[in-house]
């Protein structure tokens, strides 16, 4: 029944992964560049239902769609502002300022809501969890809600890129950015839109991630962000099945390295297995090989 | 033709003997140039393939024939998923040979370059070089064996001046270590010195000692192409890859790179293939020319022969010059006739015609 | 024939043509910068210019310096982008306040124990970039960018689980556990993730410019080497260089590692600078920071590099009573900052208003570049 237990939390921690693995392979595919602020996006997604709850009195679902709303806004700003001035002059440039990104919606953070860590109301409190196996097993309804919140997202996320066209419009984009431009594809729109849906993921990321690990820090997205960023690389960055997957095989091993290896150990044991991959697989799982014409 | 059987009589002495004396010849020929070709020695039985290397579809010019091929390639192909790029390519080199790959766009010329330097590894076919099988090598290996290339598409380091451009290339002749290199020892200095010195005598050759200090990507296109044959060069090779040497240059700077090719040739005692679109150079300097087309050999040959072989015309040049004029004229007259009558469009649409067979 | 080439050469092409190397350029200025800081800083400091916290961080600003000219190795020189710097400067740390303590057993004198420390710091990162770039190099771009972040990770995970101490006999051991066999707890050195403690801070500013200097003298030289060469040349072009016979994987790995070695060995002066050290000082955030450095300063440009690890690291700290804007002026000016040097169009415009307002413009246009102009003339006429 532990093994259960851990294989249910390992797939709960592992969607919360894949969800914002999607922003960062999203991302990635369509600007091929890290971006580093996607952690504190679900950080600031975090902190917005946190005030809308307490602050506001919102209902915890209605907040989730508010934080959604302000984080969509959010990710095109910051799109518009920071990364489009940057567009087409290297990755270092544009992850540097990723990075400062990071920094400033972080220290926003701090000067508004301080260092103290706030405690997140989870958005399922009230529901009992599910009593199985005549009660040796316990599952929480965080784990079935995140759980079953990433395979929606994963289905509606790969109809829209495949049968929409503003789905096509940024898988063409992706593809070949000049190209793309050439037969009439709004570009700036297609990243826009890219950005909007992948912050808007991350605000429910957050909200579920904080719903099972309840403490809210500005520094609560880093962590995250880094290892989603791992499974979204692990899965080979830039495919949407690839970062379902590599989010949720990353949640399973840092649930069972935790429980049966070393706690202190856990993230060490994730990233020695994202090594391992590359180096059998350089290009994530279900990534795509990449030749230069010679 | 009697002549052909004589030299054929000569490698097999040469294949027979002990690897001694024999090769005293060539021997001498490498140790002639000045900046310091390779001095190989290869013992004779992995000299060539056993195979009768000069047989009546090859064409060596005389002077090579009594040396092993530098290259010989048999049956090379390579597919690209499910597209054969190139198939059923055959070839062998002479030791000093000009060699001239042509073909139209998209025939798979510089494909077959990327084979020769393991770029790409073939899919069919063996590669036999300076007598040794290419195969499992990797494109450092290549030219450590001594082969080196240009590419089609400049590919210099462009960062670096011209200079240490060609210093790189130097680098396995350059006799110092990590902890010489980074306290920079007295024998740093005595390397680096003795190799600027290499460098120099290279930039020579294309008298662009000026342009030591200049860096690489900024130079104009030409200088750009030269350098990258220097730099090819410094490598000391036995075989010069030649990709569309002359791509961009104006017919005077064609004509000059003509006469430096030979001069390497002549100077270093190298063999020297090269792929290219400009018709005066090919004609003008190889001595033994292959025509690709589709990925298929459709000519081997002369100059001559090539200039006068229906299939390579029809394919690559086109069609004759009095055909081609005669149908202008139809066609001339076709349009007239159809202006008479206002029906320009039924004429226009016949024009592609002719223009496919441009 | 040559000649006719040349003329055709320097009369249409070079007009546009840039000077390459300047190699005695940048090593003069950056050996200049770094001595000249070190007389400046400590001249305010005899004047009692320099408040007790800034004096605090001349050793971090060295340490800081000498990261960023080792990562430019990396990330300017070998065009490889790295995120794990911080893992080797705390190898390098570890291991160098670990030696520093064996060495105090039986050793007092000073500079003897910092040398030999560091060179050992240097040593263990060493190996551990060894260790870690023989797999990965062959990973491209962004992928090796993320396997580097990870080993950085990885690193500082083992270091909070590295136990380390004296038992009776005075011989050192170590676990991976709280309990050393035979260790008091008064006589542990690293304890895990709380780090090393009673470390006799040994470390001062000369040490630090001596550190600086170091670095600068073995990554120019270095870069001006043949294996600088071929290094540079395998980040200018990778299938050029294999095709001249270059070894990728060699050279990249050769860059790495030198690198890591530099960074242990800043990494143990940093240790020997602190009485305590946690571990989660080398973490993302740190090799970030570094990175910054090297690419404000400019990717490639060493005393660039230079300059901004030192401002970066002197003006927060200036900047100490503002402490809660602080960091939020330090994020927006970074992308501003790298929003007006990267952005095409806006650098062309500064650059447009730089030329007007540049007080040394004239200075200039008689003096070096005209000289050169003459020649060219002269040789335009032959």
């Amino acid at each position: 029944m532990n093994l259960l237990t851990n294989i249910i939390s390992g797939l709960s921690l592992g969607s919360v992964y894949a969800i914002i693995a999607l922003g960062y392979t999203m991302v990635y595919g369509i600007s091929k560049m890290l971006n580093f602020a996607h952690g504190d996006v679900i950080m600031i997604g975090g902190y917005m239902s946190f005030v809308m709850t307490m602050y506001m009195g919102l209902n915890g679902w209605l907040a989730l769609l508010v934080a959604m709303a302000i984080c969509t806004v959010l990710g095109i700003t910051i799109e518009r502002l920071a990364y489009r001035p940057l567009r087409g002059t290297g990755s270092l440039a544009v992850l540097i300022t990723a990075i400062g990104v990071s920094y400033f919606l972080q220290n926003i953070a701090l000067l508004i809501w301080g260092a103290n860590p706030k405690m997140f109301t989870s958005l399922f409190k009230g529901m009992k969890p599910i009593h199985a196996a005549g009660g040796q097993l316990t599952i929480t309804m965080e784990s079935v809600f995140t759980i079953l919140a990433n395979i929606v997202i994963m289905i509606l996320l790969t109809l829209f890129v495949n049968k929409t066209k503003a789905g096509k419009a940024m898988r063409a984009v992706s593809e070949d950015n000049g190209a793309a431009q050439l037969m009439g594809i709004n570009v700036n729109q297609s990243i826009s839109l890219t950005f909007a849906i992948g912050s808007g993921l991350a605000a429910v990321a957050g909200v579920l991630m904080l719903s099972a690990y309840p403490v809210l820090m500005p520094t609560t997205g880093a962590m995250p962000g880094i290892k989603a960023f791992t499974a979204a690389v692990f899965g080979g960055i830039g495919s949407i099945p690839g970062a379902m997957i590599g989010g949720l095989i990353l949640g399973i091993i840092e649930i069972f390295s935790r429980a049966y290896i070393s706690t202190e150990l856990s993230d060490a044991i994730v990233f020695a297995c994202l090594i391992i991959v590359l180096l059998v697989k350089p290009t994530g799982l279900l990534g795509k090989k990449i030749s230069e014409k010679v | 033709m009697a002549d052909k059987k004589d030299s054929r009589e000569v490698i097999r002495d040469i294949d027979i003997s002990d690897s001694g004396h024999a090769y005293e010849n060539r021997q001498e020929i490498y140790y002639n140039d000045n900046v310091g070709g390779r001095a190989v020695f290869v013992d004779s039985k992995e000299q060539y393939d056993p195979d009768e290397p000069y047989n009546d579809e090859v064409f060596i010019p005389e002077k090579d024939r009594d040396k092993a091929p530098i290259l010989q390639v048999k049956n090379l192909g390579i597919d690209f998923g499910g597209l054969t790029a190139v198939d059923n390519f055959n070839l062998t080199l002479g030791r000093t040979e000009i060699g001239g790959l042509i073909g139209p766009n998209g025939a798979g010329k510089t494909t077959i370059f990327n084979m020769l330097t393991k770029v790409y590894e073939p899919t069919r076919g063996e590669i036999f070089f300076d007598g040794k099988s290419t195969k499992g090598m990797t494109t450092v290996d290549i030219n450590k064996a001594g082969m080196a290339r240009t590419f089609q598409n400049i590919r210099l380091f462009d960062k670096l001046t011209v200079e240490e451009n060609i210093k790189v290339a130097l680098h396995h002749t350059t006799n110092y270590g990590l902890i010489d290199g980074m306290l920079h020892t007295p024998k740093y200095r005595h390397e680096e010195f003795r190799i600027r010195k290499e460098a120099m005598k290279y930039l020579k050759i294309f008298g662009m000692t000026k342009t030591a200090d200049y860096r690489a990507g900024s130079l104009p296109y030409g200088a750009q192409r030269r350098l990258e044959i220097m730099r090819a060069l410094a490598t000391k090779p036995k075989l010069l890859l030649l990709d569309e040497p002359a791509a961009g240059m104006n017919p005077s700077e064609t004509s000059e790179l003509m006469d430096t090719i030979k001069e390497i040739r002549d100077r270093f005692q190298i063999a020297v293939f090269l792929i290219e679109h400009d018709m005066s150079l090919v004609m003008g300097i190889c001595e033994g020319i292959v025509v690709l087309n589709y990925g298929r050999v459709i000519a081997k040959g002369w100059p001559e022969e090539i200039q006068s072989n229906p299939k390579v015309i029809e394919a690559y040049l086109g069609k004759s010059r009095g055909k081609m004029e005669e149908e202008e004229e139809k066609e001339k007259a076709d349009i007239e006739k159809a202006l008479k009558k206002g029906r320009l469009e039924s004429a226009a649409s016949g024009k592609p015609d002719r223009k496919a067979g441009e | 024939m040559a000649e006719r080439i040349l003329k055709n050469i320097s009369s249409r092409g070079l007009k546009n043509a840039v000077k390459g190397n300047e190699y005695r350029k940048e090593a003069s200025i950056s050996y200049g910068i770094l001595i000249g800081g070190y007389i400046l800083f400590q001249i305010l400091t005899a004047a009692g210019l320099i408040g007790h916290n800034l004096q605090g961080q001349f050793v971090p600003i060295c340490v800081y310096i000498s990261l960023a000219v080792s990562l430019n190795l990396v990330v300017g020189i070998s065009g490889e982008l790295s995120l794990g710097h911080a893992g080797f400067m705390a190898v390098g740390a570890f291991s160098g306040i670990l030696m520093s303590r064996i060495l105090g057993q039986s050793m007092s004198f000073e500079p003897a124990i910092i040398i030999i420390s560091m060179l050992f710091g240097a040593l263990i990162a060493s190996i551990a970039g060894f260790i870690i770039g023989i797999p990965i190099l062959g990973l491209r771009g962004d992928y090796l960018a993320i396997v580097t972040l990870a080993f950085g990770e990885i690193i500082r995970n083992f270091m909070n689980v590295l136990y380390f101490g004296f038992d009776g006999n005075g011989r050192l051991r170590f676990a991976f556990n709280h309990t050393i066999d035979g260790v008091e707890n008064n006589d542990r050195i690293i304890t895990g993730a709380i780090g090393a403690t009673g470390t006799k801070t040994m470390a001062t500013f000369t040490w630090g410019l001596i550190l600086c200097l170091f670095t600068v003298f073995i990554v120019l030289n270095l870069k001006n080497s043949k294996q600088g060469r071929a290094i540079m040349s395998i980040r200018d072009n990778r299938i050029a260089g294999e095709s001249i016979g270059l070894d990728v994987r060699k050279y990249k790995l050769m860059a790495f590692v030198v690198s890591a070695a530099l960074a242990g060995m800043a990494g143990c002066l940093f240790g020997l600078n602190y009485s305590t050290l946690v571990p989660i000082k080398f973490n993302f955030n740190t090799s970030v920071l570094i990175l910054v450095f090297v690419v404000l300063g400019g990717v490639g440009n060493i005393w660039g590099g230079i300059i901004a690890a030192a401002l970066l690291t002197v003006l927060p700290e200036t900047f100490r009573q503002f402490a809660d804007y602080r960091m939020l002026t330090y994020a927006i000016v970074l992308i501003l900052v790298m929003i007006c040097t990267y952005n095409p169009a806006i650098k062309s415009r500064l650059s447009g208003f730089w030329a007007k307002v540049n007080p040394f413009k004239n200075k200039n246009k008689s003096g070096g570049k005209g000289k050169g102009k003459r020649k060219k003339s002269r040789k335009e006429a032959v």
